[in-house]
């Protein structure tokens, strides 16, 4: 089965932000949360880039190792889930992400946080919501991957910046937008989130 | 007038001459320079290379812990876009911290185990009969104000670390969750009425509490543990003292750790709470084992004293071989307390 991964080329990144919108619309994701976000590095300057960040669905995922209850699990196709029914809202997957991923719905003064909420690969829920039902998307957002189809952030991306699919697969179109152009700043985040580097 | 016109018309003709002539000069001296420049080597003139100058996620990696930049959306916290320090978290909570608060705790019970099998109770030669007040109501409430948010505070927060090892495998994740839920809505709340408990110990018991000399003699003497010696003592001995100073320290490194995970982002960042999380967790570990201690010593470990923070009241036998210098302190005070010269009982030996 694919290993799922995303994949932000920041080269081509324009910061246009349409893939923080599609996602809030395709989830519907409540006010106040921001499953995906675009952070600008050396605004401004020379060599400026911008970054498409969400949650990468990390290898060996700190989330659900710390998580107090268990509730974070990755799936066959290696997309981080996570039931919000068992989720206690302790903050811990947030303190372990490396990627800002895990929102919650209140600022959380005296642990009263919410369930939390992150970026499901457009993947549904990881509670017992039957998938593709009303319930599982009031909770989760879309399950689009059940549909056959890819996370809507990567798939509306109007550079073709961000790319979603089989973790080979994209690595693969990357290197050759590096050999071809004669320059690429890295695929951001890779290291970190599974452990590995696209050399070209 | 017609002479100057026609030298005039002369002189142009002869510049204009000169120019047309210069012309295809100049265009071939153009042409030359281009073409030179053309015969150059390509690549010094090549187009700039957009890459020269990027940000590289490595560089900003090895200059910093973590990569922040500008983000549009509201949000400042957002902005972090990568900080791998929550892997190295991720391994002391998951690794080191298992570890470590198994070794220390099954270790403390095992070394209590073993002291109450080699060492057995401490007992005192035989009940006089006679009560003497030890501590007052107010002093008993302080105590078990701390006692019992002390309790619940640990096994509250040993969930959150050994309870989906421990705890999880046997009720079910349901059931699990919704004790988990409960357990840190506890955990988070009580920790008001244990502050102010220590709080309450702290200032109640910090006259009795400052060393003294007679400290260091108490453990010449064996801290009570050597039948034939006698350890003096005040109203606390130097074994109890430690756990006084001890208390204190951990306790104000577990408030304020704690009160700092209590209220995120109020002067702190991921990182800083990360850092308040160990913090928190080592030395509640710790804080953990010296109760465990100071419970044993309380009931297992030595006669009669139980007595003293149950009832308030301990024999005067027990003060007398424990806390001698604090009975002779305490009649004195009865004494002078009741002139009337009502019988009062003298200290044993």
């Amino acid at each position: 089965m694919a290993r799922m991964k995303f994949l932000c080329d920041a080269d081509r990144c324009i910061d246009c932000n349409a893939c923080v919108t599609a996602c809030k619309n395709e989830n519907e994701v409540p006010w106040g949360i921001n499953r995906r976000r675009v952070v600008t590095i050396n605004d401004g300057k020379p060599g400026e880039r911008s970054v498409s960040m969400a949650c990468m669905h990390c290898t060996d995922a700190p989330c659900a190792a710390v998580c107090p209850v268990s509730c974070i699990f990755p799936t066959e196709e290696g997309v981080v889930l996570h039931s919000k029914d068992l989720c206690i809202g302790c903050g811990y997957c947030f303190y372990a992400c490396p990627f800002g991923a895990p929102q919650y719905p209140r600022i959380g003064n005296f642990g009263s946080r919410g369930k939390m909420d992150k970026c499901t690969y457009c993947a549904g829920g990881g509670g017992n919501e039957e998938t593709g039902s009303t319930e599982e998307f009031k909770k989760y957002g879309a399950n689009r991957l059940a549909q056959g189809k890819l996370p809507l952030c990567a798939e509306m991306c109007s550079t073709k910046s961000l790319l979603a699919g089989d973790g080979d697969i994209i690595a693969q179109i990357y290197k050759e937008r590096v050999l071809k152009r004669g320059y690429g700043s890295g695929a951001w985040g890779w290291m970190t989130a599974y452990h590995e580097k696209i050399s070209v | 007038m017609t002479c100057d016109a026609d030298g005039v018309t002369i002189m142009m003709t002869i510049l204009v001459r000169i120019r047309h002539a210069l012309a295809p000069l100049a265009f071939l001296a153009m042409l030359s320079v281009v073409l030179q420049a053309d015969a150059q080597p390509i690549n010094e003139n090549a187009p700039v290379s957009p890459d020269a100058s990027a940000v590289k996620e490595q560089t900003l990696l090895q200059e910093e812990s973590r990569i922040q930049g500008r983000i549009d959306i509201p949000g400042r916290r957002a902005s972090v876009l990568i900080q791998p320090a929550g892997r190295t978290w991720d391994h002391f909570h998951e690794t080191t911290l298992h570890w470590f608060g198994a070794i220390a705790l099954f270790g403390t019970i095992v070394l209590l185990a073993l002291g109450y099998l080699v060492l057995g109770k401490l007992r005192f030669s035989k009940r006089s009969g006679i009560k003497i007040r030890r501590f007052t109501p107010f002093e008993r409430f302080s105590h078990w104000l701390t006692a019992v948010s002390f309790v619940v505070l640990g096994i509250t927060g040993l969930n959150i670390t050994f309870g989906k090892l421990l705890l999880l495998p046997i009720i079910g994740a349901e059931a699990f969750s919704a004790f988990s839920q409960a357990a840190k809505y506890v955990h988070n709340f009580l920790s008001f009425s244990f502050m102010i408990g220590l709080c309450l110990i702290v200032v109640l018991w910090f006259k009795d509490n400052i060393p003294k000399m007679v400290d260091i003699e108490w453990f010449k003497q064996g801290a009570g543990y050597i039948k034939s010696k006698h350890a003096p003592a005040g109203r606390f001995n130097a074994g109890e003292k430690m756990v006084y100073w001890l208390a204190l320290a951990a306790g104000i490194a577990v408030i304020g750790s704690g009160l700092l995970l209590l209220f995120p982002f109020y002067g702190t960042n991921i990182l800083e709470m990360q850092i308040a999380q160990v913090i928190h967790a080592i030395i509640s570990i710790l804080f953990i084992a010296l109760i465990l201690g100071h419970i044993y010593m309380g009931t297992l470990g030595m006669e009669g004293a139980f007595e003293a923070m149950g009832t308030g009241e301990v024999d005067l036998n027990w003060a007398a071989e424990h806390h001698d210098l604090w009975l002779a302190e305490a009649l004195a005070k009865e004494r002078s307390a009741e002139p009337l010269g009502q019988p009062t009982p003298a200290p044993a030996k």
